[in-house]
């Protein structure tokens, strides 16, 4: 009996048109959720450098909390758990964007802080030697250095998120990985599919690398 | 508004702690409009940290600072006050500061347009006036990184004139620079303190202080020790601490 197993060319190229329906979603539930994650990372790295306390210590929390615990746990809490305090479901893709969003958002918010810090304190003083008020100094003179600075740690924190939202086919939204089990279930050809499904990733997130060092490129002009 | 009889800078009784360092001990200081302040000391003494006081980055615990009339209060409860005497005084770092991500153009029409509210056409022509009084009229579109130190400290001078102050203050503008463009800054300083510009200056350039000075002050361990004309305090002083100070820098 013949057991050399042959990786099935056809076979790969037959399952494109399926997994191609799941990048959409995986694209959604990334990039939306990395959009509301920035969000959350700029507000939370900022209270999270503040003199307040007030504001300080809930930063804290909340970083500590969602960096400190898997997506994974975090995406099943939202959907299956939360039903339970809200009283009514939670919509999957829903639930996939606010697991991403909250995940990276703390991640993001330890990025923020950091850019923030590496600017020199010079540069505030001389803002604030200009009369410039506080809020002024920081829009104009050390937020647009420090997000240069953070472009290449954003970068990392987008392509980690790109493929965390992998693990939410067990919520079932119809993301890459999903489209990949449901149509290995029919056909049996798993070395095939999942070759394809890792091929689309790699090809998402390289061009987010690509796209992220031309950004950078062109910022470092004036540095 | 100022006459020449109201002091454009006045400091009564000033004390300022870093934690247990006692670092200012009850300065007394007058500037007049248009006089030229040179502070002296070794490092560590304190004279820094009296002009970072006048324009509020640094905080004091007790005393009063009074700046062209706006009065500083102690622990940094100035409030609006606070932001009226940076408006009016200029300040030029050791390190430049220039802003990294801006156009040397830019980094001097920034403080203009956002805190006097100017028009961008009245920006740029007081920009261009500026650059070219320092001698860098050509290099306005470049960025801070592609000037010399002392290109870049020229720039950060026309920054500060930029906002039309009426007192400048300068901290060690030169000690950051290669000897050979400390005279580039100095002359622009020089032309400055002609025109009549009240400035407080700390440096270590005897020679300048000598030449520009109407009046020294010798600070040490966070006390005015001696002050008076530079030929008295520099070439006759009194005490001995300025003695034995001014041996160990004049034998450079």
């Amino acid at each position: 009996m013949d057991v050399t197993f042959q990786f099935d060319w056809q076979a790969a190229i037959a399952s494109i048109p399926y997994l191609l329906e799941g990048i959409p979603w995986t694209l959604l539930i990334s990039f939306g959720g990395l959009a509301i994650g920035f969000v959350i990372g700029i507000i939370f790295g900022l209270a999270r450098i503040s003199p307040t306390a007030l504001l300080r210590w809930p930063a804290i929390a909340y970083i500590e909390i969602f960096r400190g615990t898997p997506v994974l746990v975090q995406v099943l809490f939202i959907f299956y758990g939360l039903p339970q305090l809200l009283g009514g479901p939670i919509n999957a893709l829903t639930a996939g964007i606010a697991a991403i969003a909250l995940n990276a958002g703390a991640y993001i918010s330890e990025i923020v802080r950091g850019g923030v810090q590496s600017i020199e304190k010079g540069q505030r003083e001389a803002g604030l030697s200009l009369g410039l008020s506080r809020t002024q100094a920081f829009r104009y003179i050390i937020w647009p250095q420090a997000l240069r600075r953070m472009i290449p740690a954003l970068g990392n924190q987008g392509i980690v998120s790109i493929k965390d939202t992998s693990l939410f086919s067990v919520i079932g939204v119809g993301e890459l990985v999903r489209q990949g089990q449901v149509y290995i279930a029919t056909t049996f050809t798993a070395l095939e599919v999942y070759f394809m499904v890792a091929l689309m990733y790699l090809a998402i997130t390289l061009s987010l690398s690509l796209a992220l060092r031309l950004l950078e490129r062109r910022g470092l002009v004036g540095q | 508004m100022n006459d020449k009889n109201t002091p454009m800078v006045r400091l009564k009784k000033v004390n300022k702690h870093f934690g247990k360092l006692h670092v200012m001990r009850d300065i007394d200081l007058e500037v007049t409009p248009g006089e030229v302040v040179v502070i002296v000391g070794a490092s560590g003494s304190g004279k820094s940290t009296l002009i970072r006081c006048v324009n509020g980055l640094e905080e004091f615990q007790s005393g009063r600072i009074e700046v062209d009339g706006n009065e500083l209060l102690p622990d940094g409860k100035s409030g609006k006050s606070l932001q009226a005497v940076r408006t009016e005084v200029g300040m030029v770092f050791q390190q430049f500061n220039l802003f990294p991500h801006l156009s040397v153009r830019d980094n001097v029409t920034l403080a203009p347009m956002k805190v006097r509210g100017w028009p961008r056409e009245k920006a740029l022509e007081t920009a261009h006036r500026l650059l070219e009084r320092v001698g860098i009229q050509d290099q306005a579109d470049k960025y801070p990184s592609q000037l010399s130190g002392g290109q870049q400290q020229r720039v950060a001078l026309a920054r500060a004139l930029a906002m039309e102050p009426r007192l400048m203050l300068f901290d060690e503008p030169t000690s950051a620079l290669d000897p050979e463009m400390i005279g580039e800054v100095l002359d622009a300083m020089r032309e400055l303190a002609k025109e009549g510009m009240t400035m407080m200056i700390v440096t270590h350039e005897m020679g300048f202080a000598r030449e520009v000075a109407d009046r020294v002050i010798f600070v040490h361990d966070g006390q005015i020790v001696e002050e008076g004309p530079p030929q008295e305090v520099l070439d006759n002083p009194q005490q001995e601490r300025t003695r034995s100070f001014l041996s160990r820098v004049l034998k450079h």
